[in-house]
């Protein structure tokens, strides 16, 4: 059992990503990833919810009725989240200031209901609740690995702390805007999931086509 | 089975019931939707004081910064009781006594009709809508003599409505802060407005020119200092012209003819004599 857990944990941060492999919540990874503090608090909030929510969802499995279950867990998946955003209203207020509607947004945010639906509406809630814990990290730790990139190129800093001296404050980087945008995060996310295929070969999907020979013995 | 069902009463019957059962799914629906309501709303009520805090915290802590009053070591509330609040009548400029200045709220009372008036498309340049009659204003006083005085003022950027508040110098025209509380500007572009140093050059601006026109304007780029208007002008924030001319805008309004022009008006001749 406990090699189970170990492994419903690990397997989600680099072998089966949500982000990368399963190429899930990419919606908000574009959105909160502009500087890190975002990227931490977004990351707890969405591995709690994962987790609470699955735990929630397998506890009760054998009795949804199969004709309602996606309704069953968007309810649960949503009091949730409403949950976590009034604890940050009351302990984080700058934050949830700065993450806005972003944590409302995780109620549609696939991976939740993607491992409520995959995972624990067919196993226990100890092993569930774990499964959400490792599919948050492994979200959580693209999303960090992002946010590093997009903050540090796009304005210099690291969690608002200036690291590179920028030109408009006299230093010698010039910013890169673009960065800052959201179609950066395509950039990072899809240059990640180059790095992980090229290292881990199996992640690789057959093609869906095949490029054919080119003849060029015809004459037009 | 019979014996079993009996010995787990009613909940048993209902549990033991196929899942596709409509009674069941009507059961199961039901409670659902009872847990997570007692739960959301739980969490709500039990947060809700919690909440208010700082809500109520962040406004004053705004108010001092936009002063440069803010210390972190001091007690925010202490603090704050230098501040008198006053309603003002927009329309004539004068004082309004009659309701509770501190427990007002100028955000809801723009949403009431009866509390405030529409704006037609010329004078809504800060593109709010409607603005409150009666609007809030913060006055910094030492010894009974006014020091400062911090207008609330907001209106649309490029995504997001951005509210704040302008500070002024005891002339009614010298600017002595602007600050941002609430916005959803991207950052690192129209999220600049929280730039300390953006921030900074407003601080000393002249709002109006001595025939009392209103003159502050965001201007893109870079302000040229050799041209007579460059106490009035404020540079544009790079890669955020539609933020900037956001803010231009909403200066403009509050503290046009239509928002706050009558009460400084008023207040600068009071000064003059």
């Amino acid at each position: 059992m406990a090699n189970v857990i170990k492994s419903s944990v690990i397997d989600p941060l680099i072998d089966n990503n949500p982000i990368t492999l399963q190429v899930l919540g990419v919606c908000s990874a574009l959105a909160v990833t502009t500087n890190m503090m975002a990227a931490v608090i977004m990351s707890i909030a969405l591995t709690t919810v994962t987790a609470f929510s699955s735990a929630f969802i397998s506890s009760i499995r054998n009795h949804i009725p199969s004709s309602i279950r996606i309704i069953v867990q968007m309810t649960i998946i949503a009091s949730l989240v409403i949950v976590v955003d009034q604890i940050l209203k009351a302990y984080a207020y700058e934050a949830s200031k700065q993450l806005s509607v972003f944590v409302g947004l995780i109620i549609t945010n696939c991976i939740v209901l993607g491992r409520a639906e995959a995972f624990a509406m067919k196993n226990p809630p100890l092993l569930s609740f774990f499964d959400g814990i490792g599919n948050g990290l492994g979200y959580s730790l693209i999303l960090l690995v992002v946010a590093f990139f997009r903050e540090l190129l796009g304005a210099g800093k690291l969690f608002g702390h200036q690291i590179i001296p920028v030109a408009n404050e006299g230093g010698w980087y010039i910013p890169n805007g673009l960065m800052l945008l959201p179609p950066s995060a395509f950039f990072v996310i899809g240059l990640l999931i180059w790095l992980i295929r090229s290292v881990k070969k199996e992640q690789v999907e057959p093609a869906d086509y095949q490029i054919h020979q080119v003849h060029r013995t015809e004459v037009l | 089975m019979t014996e079993n069902t009996q010995k787990q009463g009613i909940i048993g019957q209902i549990l033991s019931l196929p899942n596709d059962n409509p009674t069941k799914t009507i059961i199961v629906a039901a409670l659902l939707c009872l847990v997570c309501s007692v739960l959301v709303s739980t969490a709500a009520i039990a947060l809700k004081s919690k909440q208010i805090v700082n809500k109520q915290a962040d406004i004053k802590k705004n108010i001092l910064a936009v002063t440069g009053m803010l210390n972190n070591k001091a007690d925010l509330d202490k603090a704050f009781e230098q501040f008198e609040i006053q309603l003002v009548d927009l329309e004539t400029g004068a004082y309004a006594t009659d309701i509770d200045a501190t427990s007002y709220d100028q955000r809801k009372a723009a949403g009431d009709p009866a509390q405030s008036i529409k704006l037609t498309q010329e004078q809504d340049i800060a593109n709010i809508g409607s603005r409150a009659k009666l609007a809030k204003v913060y006055i910094l006083k030492e010894d009974n003599a006014i020091k400062q005085v911090v207008l609330p003022i907001h209106g649309y950027g490029l995504w997001s409505t951005l509210y704040g508040f302008i500070s002024f110098e005891n002339d009614f025209n010298t600017i002595s802060g602007l600050r941002f509380y609430a916005h959803a500007e991207t950052p690192g572009l129209g999220g600049e407005v929280d730039n300390p140093k953006w921030r900074q050059l407003w601080q000393g601006k002249k709002a109006f020119d001595e025939n009392g026109n209103l003159k502050i304007k965001v201007v893109r780029g870079h302000v040229d200092y050799k041209m007579a208007d460059a106490e009035h002008q404020v540079d544009g924030l790079s890669g955020a012209s539609l933020t900037s001319k956001g803010v231009s805008n909403l200066v403009n309004y509050w503290l046009g003819d239509n928002a706050f022009g009558p009460y400084l008006k008023k207040m600068r001749s009071e000064v003059g004599n």
